[in-house]
């Protein structure tokens, strides 16, 4: 049965369309049928880190007002068969997503992959409330930083409290994504641990994807960091978190490309 | 100089993981949290009201979340006799009176002599 994820953070800049293109990226390699779609309307960008930006000839809204079919606006992409793209609207109104034409949309989506992943947009509006609003796992996207944590918390509450799971009495699974993690800075206490983070959030942790170079690489590529780098360690990061998503128990550690013996040593025992 | 270094070597991790423990704990209950928790108030409440009167004030539901599960505390306060409405303390008194009926009594007395 198909599975719809919500990847969202409250907080912008934190790493959601990064982690939704690797994700899908690494579920659809994984075999699976995968649509990655972007809820950010008027700041869409999902396509671009995609790279299918100068593919999209219809959009979210067009097929949510009826003016284009799904398979009008389904972006395949080039590089994976089972992995397509829907797109946000750069120039519609906002306000033309409405809660019915997005209920229709996922449940046509639903039909046709495995994974429905929703790239909500920032903040804690309407647009990120309909992202949300028909998942049945969650991807909270942290950065170990009290701004995004804050937010972090926030959007737990909102999940909680504003989605079709909640309002039936059932549970929205919860999954923590730690990004832009710097082990080193967190052992010299510069930064917030896992443990803290995890403490203060209480949700399971789904991943730890270490801050790293490969990351800009990427996007400056138009290229799912999980296909752009795949030995790099945010991409293995990605992959074992998208393993974990499919339901295999993976031994968590924080994967290291730093090439330093303490490093090597740290990710060859972790792993 | 020096002193700065020091201050710096402790490192400023455990006091942003004071700051967001202390803060959050604060804004659960004042805003996000709080809906589910009203919700719940409110038809925890109707559901009782159905069989007992109850005053809308003397129910309290918490949400309470730790590291591995969170506890939902609910704490009705119920008066002993409202006239008008059925409470517990007349639910009670028909319970007592219902085992001194006759039949009840023979089926004790049966008991008894068994025994």
């Amino acid at each position: 049965m198909a599975k719809v994820l919500v990847v969202t953070s409250g907080k912008g800049g934190v790493g959601k369309t990064t982690s939704t293109a690797a994700l899908g990226a690494a579920l659809a390699q994984r075999k699976q049928k995968v649509v990655v779609v972007d809820f950010d309307v008027g700041l869409r960008n999902l396509d671009l880190i995609m790279g299918a930006e100068r593919r999209v000839v219809y959009d979210l809204i067009d097929v949510v007002q009826g003016e284009a079919k799904l398979a009008q606006a389904l972006i395949r992409d080039k590089r994976l068969d089972n992995l397509s793209l829907l797109p946000a609207s750069q120039t519609k109104d906002k306000d033309a997503l409405t809660a019915d034409g997005v209920a229709k949309v996922v449940g046509e989506l639903r039909e046709q992959f495995d994974w429905v992943i929703c790239d909500s947009p920032a903040g804690i509006e309407r647009g990120a409330t309909l992202a949300m609003r028909h998942a049945d796992v969650a991807v909270i996207v942290t950065n170990p930083e009290v701004s995004s944590v804050r937010d972090s918390d926030r959007i737990i509450g909102l999940l909680d409290s504003k989605t079709e799971k909640a309002e039936k009495g059932e549970r929205i699974e919860k999954k923590l994504l730690l990004t832009r993690y710097d082990p080193a800075r967190a052992a010299r206490a510069e930064m917030l641990k896992i443990e803290d983070v995890l403490e203060i959030l209480s949700i399971p942790l789904l991943g730890v994807i270490p801050e790293s170079q490969e990351v800009l690489r990427a996007s400056n590529l138009g290229t799912p960091v999980t296909l752009a780098s795949p030995q790099s360690a945010p991409a293995r990061a990605y992959a074992e978190a998208a393993r974990r998503l499919g339901g295999e128990t993976v031994t968590m550690s924080v994967i290291s490309d730093k090439k330093s013996l303490f490093g090597r040593f740290f990710s060859r025992r972790a792993a | 100089m020096n002193l700065i270094n020091l201050f710096r070597k402790k490192g400023s991790a455990p006091v942003a993981r004071d700051r967001l423990q202390i803060l959050l704990a604060h804004e659960r209950t004042s805003t996000g949290r709080s809906d589910l928790v009203d919700r719940l108030r409110e038809e925890i409440l109707e559901v009782i009201k159905k069989h007992v009167a109850v005053d809308s004030d003397k129910v309290r539901v918490k949400m309470e979340r730790g590291e591995a599960v969170s506890t939902l505390d609910i704490d009705i306060e119920i008066p002993t006799a409202i006239s008008g409405k059925p409470d517990l303390a007349t639910a009670a008194a028909k319970l007592a009176e219902m085992a001194r009926t006759p039949e009840k009594a023979k089926a004790t007395d049966k008991k008894s002599a068994a025994a």
